[in-house]
């Protein structure tokens, strides 16, 4: 490649950085209203229970979920940028926090559905 | 007055080392740089680089205590002794207090630090209201000293692809720039995840401007006519 190649952006970026503060705010959003009602419902496991049998609660649940998922992934991506150079190695971080990140959602969506 | 300074000789030294010093100052030095210059009388083998000795040129930045800054308008009643002084961090040392600018200045010319208009040149000039000269209030001061920039950890880690504060400065000027035509092809040229999107909006850059700019006002401005483009 040659060192006097013209500079130009990889036209990517921007929807990420868009991702990140917007799933922030769906995050909040979602430990704001968790709050409120947890200190509005009996404080036992039938409260904690019929709380998440709500399918209202476990479809935002499942959405902040996707936000954290999507919030992490550019996070996480943008450590490995950072600090790793090599790029077989980058590459690797990068698919194996994919990889990490879906299988955690996963088990949450299992959990939250069993409810 | 005591000094601790950094000094590097890659022709006499294995590895930098920091050199104790004591200097006797006149009544006449006030600054940082007087101070600087008088202890080179004492000891002429301290390499650093000054010029306008007014806070204009940019040359004689350094990390004074820790802090990025220009030694010609710091005021030696501000400074606490020992005074530590070590070269700009992150960009490789020449010699002493002088750091090879190469990287940055790379990254200032990626952005096109120029006018383009495609019209015919006037006979005069390309004229403008006050109100579109203003907009540039805030971004025509910077005089490329590299305080910002070498202050900022985005730019140690990847100097070569993240364009930095003062370059993203330089090209916020342009794109604001109402004689400007190539808005497009500029946000175009930053829309990358390393030339823009390395600022993770810690703000050494604001704290440390020795013209108090703010690149982080600046790259805020950039992102903002993106998302606006995009959406």
């Amino acid at each position: 490649m040659s060192k006097n190649r013209i500079v130009v952006g990889a036209h990517y970026g921007l929807r990420d950085w868009i991702m990140q503060r917007v799933t922030a705010l769906v995050m909040l959003a979602y430990t704001v209203a968790l709050v409120v009602i947890l200190l509005a419902i009996p404080h036992d496991h039938e409260g904690w229970r019929h709380l998440f049998a709500n399918h209202a609660v476990k479809v935002f649940t499942l959405v902040t979920f996707i936000a954290l998922l999507l919030h992490a992934w550019v996070g996480v991506r943008d450590l490995w940028m950072d600090y790793i150079k090599p790029v077989g190695l980058r590459l690797t971080l990068h698919v194996l926090t994919i990889i990490w990140l879906v299988a955690a959602f996963i088990y949450a969506v299992n959990i939250i559905w069993s409810v | 007055m005591r000094f601790q300074i950094y000094r590097y000789d890659p022709d006499k030294d294995d590895k930098p080392y920091m050199q104790e010093y004591d200097v006797k100052l006149e009544a006449t030095d006030r600054m940082l740089l007087d101070a600087i210059v008088r202890l080179k009388q004492q000891d002429d083998s301290l390499a650093f680089r000054r010029s306008c000795r007014e806070g204009v040129c940019g040359s004689d930045a350094m990390n004074i205590n820790g802090r990025n800054g220009l030694a010609c308008i710091t005021n030696l009643k501000d400074v606490q002794e020992p005074v530590v002084l070590r070269p700009l961090p992150g960009l490789p040392v020449i010699r002493d207090l002088i750091v090879d600018m190469t990287q940055f200045f790379k990254q200032y010319h990626s952005i096109k630090p120029y006018l383009i208009n495609n019209d015919p040149a006037p006979e005069k000039e390309r004229k403008q209201s006050p109100e579109d000269r203003e907009m540039l209030d805030g971004l025509y001061e910077c005089i490329l000293c590299a305080c910002c920039s070498t202050s900022c950890p985005s730019f140690w880690w990847n100097p070569d692809k993240f364009v930095g504060p003062a370059g993203l400065l330089a090209a916020y000027r342009f794109i604001a720039d109402s004689r400007d035509q190539a808005t497009n092809e500029r946000l175009d040229n930053l829309d990358d995840p390393y030339r823009l999107f390395r600022c993770h909006t810690i703000m050494n850059c604001v704290d440390v401007c020795p013209k108090e700019l703010s690149p982080t006002f600046a790259i805020g401005k950039i992102k903002e006519l993106m998302v606006k483009r995009a959406v």
